[in-house]
């Protein structure tokens, strides 16, 4: 039966045909719903971990232990997972290790734009790159099988435009397969320079197998036709390419590391000219050059961003295409913005007042940094919140840090805040730090969390206690306060940060779009009383709009949190409870 | 038969993405190669979305590129503005008259194009423009623009009616069926 699936959900039921048990990992858009998905299988255990490190280390435990494991992440989640990644590649596997990876080219919602097949090349691992969703099943299902043919760990690589589009998939029964026996095996198993030592010399020999896998197993491929064009291409590239170069010859490349010499130059011989197709860097390009050959690439395409067919037609064949255009000067953009109700809203509210200066982190309270209210200063990587906070306080000293605050939502803080904590604590810091707890992992579309104390599959489980595990960590000072209590927040900033003490800040209130969170009504304005102060406008909320004149409600957006209603000074916003659309 | 495009642009939160999901179920029901991409993440939350639906014998890449979308469904006007560039020369433009503000306006920082309808009718070939949130509303829920919006696309596009209201059973929540089908035929009556 084919049936039509996301890139993402084909990945995950690849994991599942290939008779995987152990799933752990960490969301990260574009690569989210392949977790999401796998925890719907009953017949694999799958698990949310608090960061890419601990997903991979417990996948990485799982093979050792026998079973076929995985783990997904987004391109930034590898950096966070690569101590483990380049170790297993030295211990290799016992039940298949493969781990999603997925990259995002022209950064649709990540902060940067790497290029995940450097850490396949740096950790001496293998990757496979798929260009539609039923390769997206196809190779995760050979990944497990080159992990435990090869044993090595295996990167399958994924990009937003395979993860988030659907194609059709041929879908076939799960494969049973039995845990690998497990017997202790330290010079294979425990990494200490005597066993690190014999097991590179081990990983440089498994390249040169691999290298033939390459060359011989048919992942790579060639299909020649016009032979005045030759072009290499892999991932969503190749599909553009196809597109716009319909009759040239093709090598396309299902394995972009290790490359296959041969197949390469084999290609290369038969066609006229030579064009290299990457999103990102060029690292067939610098591969082919390397084998002594002439190549177009990012002479022509560009580093940055993604491509699509209309970029590859018109730098390759100078196509140039007639659209229609509206005679309109630029028009307005439509940013992010955080969704009426929020939360973060009613906080950094309270900041603004205070005039702090803010280390901001990664989640949905990053969009505060957008306009109106412009209240982030840095943003970085998950923990660095608070973690750059104490850079701030000693590079510039206690006075300083008693005007800067450090920030991160509730799934940051276990992924890499404690560290932080820690770091504060111990190296005499001042820094006053706050957790945005809205119960869940808000920014990658609501994934439960250690702190929300759910599981992947919804079922109650601990839930971790920001408050006491401050103070065991050393914090004397911890506060908790309700972001839509404004003045309160403005109150319990301005004592925290002016003391001379570390400080934690638990802003909680949950997420506005959870089931659980139920606002009545919506709001009105009353337009005798409203002086036109402005002060709603402030704080940024989709649904009010000043037009022709009038502060007024988009009762299709509003959902009735009343954060509106604590900030007008005049009492022209009130709740009205009888407006709730119908649904 | 070559590949066609059709294009589904508005506002994170106003149900694209099930719209496409209900048309791509469609066209596989009658046999083509199809393809789809959307964008989540940043793109929901009240930002920008555009997701591509692409059918045929074979589809290679995902994307609808400039000047080549058969149709594109617009949920909103400032959205059909932004992605006009995409339409092919005879391609219909089907556009939802609701106007929603980006915060950049909101702030004062920039204006709301005046008159966009009647710029679109005068610059594309093809145009079909209505209120169809009020559609939406009069078949029991707001929430039913997307399938309102589907109804005029199969009528406008000479697609068969009861492929349609199939994919609807296929994708729609069984207890929504029937005011999904009821708004599919609203849109379907619209001229
Ligand atoms: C290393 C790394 N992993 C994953 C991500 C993707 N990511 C961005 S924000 C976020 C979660 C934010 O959740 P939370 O801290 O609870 O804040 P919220 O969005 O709920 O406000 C994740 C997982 C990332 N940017 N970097």
């Amino acid at each position: 039966m084919k049936k039509l699936m996301l890139g993402n959900d084909a990945v995950a039921r690849g994991v599942y045909e290939a008779g995987a048990t152990v799933v752990s990992s960490y969301p990260g858009t574009p690569s989210t719903e392949i977790t999401e998905s796998l925890s719907k299988y009953d017949e694999i255990y799958s698990e949310w971990a608090p960061n890419e490190k601990v997903a991979l280390e417990v996948a990485a435990g799982a093979s050792i232990a026998g079973a076929r494991a995985f783990s997904a992440m987004k391109h930034v989640g590898l950096n966070v997972a690569a101590d483990p990644l380049f170790t297993m590649s030295y211990i290799g596997s016992n039940g298949g290790l493969v781990i999603a990876v997925a990259d995002d080219p022209g950064m649709h919602s990540s902060q940067n734009e790497q290029d995940s097949r450097h850490y396949a090349i740096a950790s001496k691992t293998v990757m496979l790159e798929p260009a539609d969703s039923q390769e997206a099943k196809d190779y995760t299902i050979k990944a497990f099988d080159i992990s435990e043919e090869f044993d090595t760990p295996v990167l399958v690589r994924l990009s937003t435009r395979i993860s988030h589009s659907q194609s059709l998939v041929e879908l076939q029964e799960r494969r049973e397969v039995e845990l690998k026996e497990y017997t202790c095996n330290p010079s294979k198993n425990v990494m200490m320079p005597a066993m690190g030592r014999r097991r590179h010399v081990f990983v440089e020999e498994r390249i040169l197998k691999l290298k033939k896998y390459a060359e011989e197993s048919g992942i790579n491929e060639i299909e020649l036709k016009d032979r005045s064009i030759g072009i290499i291409s892999s991932g969503i590239a190749y599909q553009y390419a196809k597109e716009v170069f319909p009759d040239a010859s093709f090598l396309k490349i299902g394995m972009p590391y290790p490359l296959p010499d041969k197949m390469i130059l084999d290609f290369a011989g038969h066609v006229h000219k030579l064009i290299v197709i990457e999103e990102l860097d060029p690292i067939i390009e610098e591969h082919c050059k390397a084998l002594g050959l002439k190549v177009t690439g990012k002479n022509k395409l560009p580093l940055c961003g993604e491509y699509s067919a209309d970029l590859l037609g018109h730098n390759l064949l100078g196509t140039e295409k007639g659209t229609y255009s509206l005679n309109e000067d630029i028009l307005p953009v439509r940013p992010p913005v955080m969704c009426a109700g929020c939360p973060h809203r009613g906080f950094y509210h309270a900041v603004n007042r205070l005039k702090l200066i803010v280390t901001g982190d990664i989640g949905c309270y990053t969009l505060g940094a957008l306009p109106p209210l412009n209240a982030l200063d840095t943003c970085i990587c998950m923990g660095a919140g608070f973690t750059a906070a104490h850079g701030f306080n000693k590079a510039r000293g206690s006075e300083f840090s008693k005007k800067v605050i450090g920030v991160m939502g509730d799934s940051t803080f276990t992924h890499s805040g404690i560290t932080g904590l820690v770091d504060i604590i111990y190296n005499k810091g001042i820094s006053t730090v706050v957790v945005l707890d809205n119960s869940i992992t808000g920014m990658t579309g609501h994934q439960n969390n250690p702190v929300n104390g759910f599981t992947i599959k919804g079922e109650k489980t601990k839930q971790v206690d920001i408050e006491k595990l401050a103070y065991a960590i050393g914090f004397e000072r911890v506060r908790i306060v309700d972001p839509f209590d404004v003045d309160n927040t403005v109150k319990v900033l301005r004592e925290e940060t002016k003391a001379d003490e570390p400080s934690l800040i638990i802003v909680q209130r949950p997420c506005a779009l959870l089931k659980s969170v139920k606002y009545n009504g919506c709001t009105a304005v009353d337009q005798e009383k409203c002086r036109r102060c402005m002060m709603c406008m402030k704080i940024g909320c989709p649904a009010i709009s000043d037009i022709d004149g009038r502060i007024t409600i988009d009762e299709t957006i509003c959902v009735g949190c009343g954060l509106c209603t604590r900030v007008c000074k005049f009492g022209a916003m009130a709740l009205k409870e009888d407006c709730k659309v119908e649904y | 038969m070559s590949t066609k495009s059709i294009m589904i642009v508005g506002v994170g939160g106003q149900g694209t993405l099930l719209s496409s999901r209900i048309i791509g179920n469609a066209l596989i029901k009658q046999g083509y190669d199809v393809k789809m991409s959307e964008v989540h993440g940043m793109a929901q939350r009240g930002g920008s979305v555009v997701t591509y639906v692409k059918y045929g014998e074979k589809v290679y890449s995902p994307i609808v590129e400039k000047a080549s979308a058969d149709i594109i469904l617009a949920f909103e006007e400032l959205e059909a503005a932004r992605w006009i560039s995409y339409l092919k020369e005879d391609g219909i433009l089907i556009m939802n008259t609701q106007k929603i503000n980006p915060m950049p306006v909101i702030i004062g920082a920039a204006e709301y194009p005046k008159n966009i309808t009647a710029k679109i009718k005068e610059t594309v070939g093809r145009c079909i423009s209505l209120d169809a949130l009020s559609l939406a509303k009069k078949a029991g829920t707001v929430k039913a623009v997307n399938v309102v919006l589907i109804g005029v696309m199969a009528k406008a596009a000479g697609y068969d009616k009861d492929l349609w209201l199939e994919a609807l059973g296929n994708t729609v929540p069984a207890r929504f069926l029937e005011i999904n089908k009821k708004a599919f035929e609203l849109g379907y009556e619209v001229d």
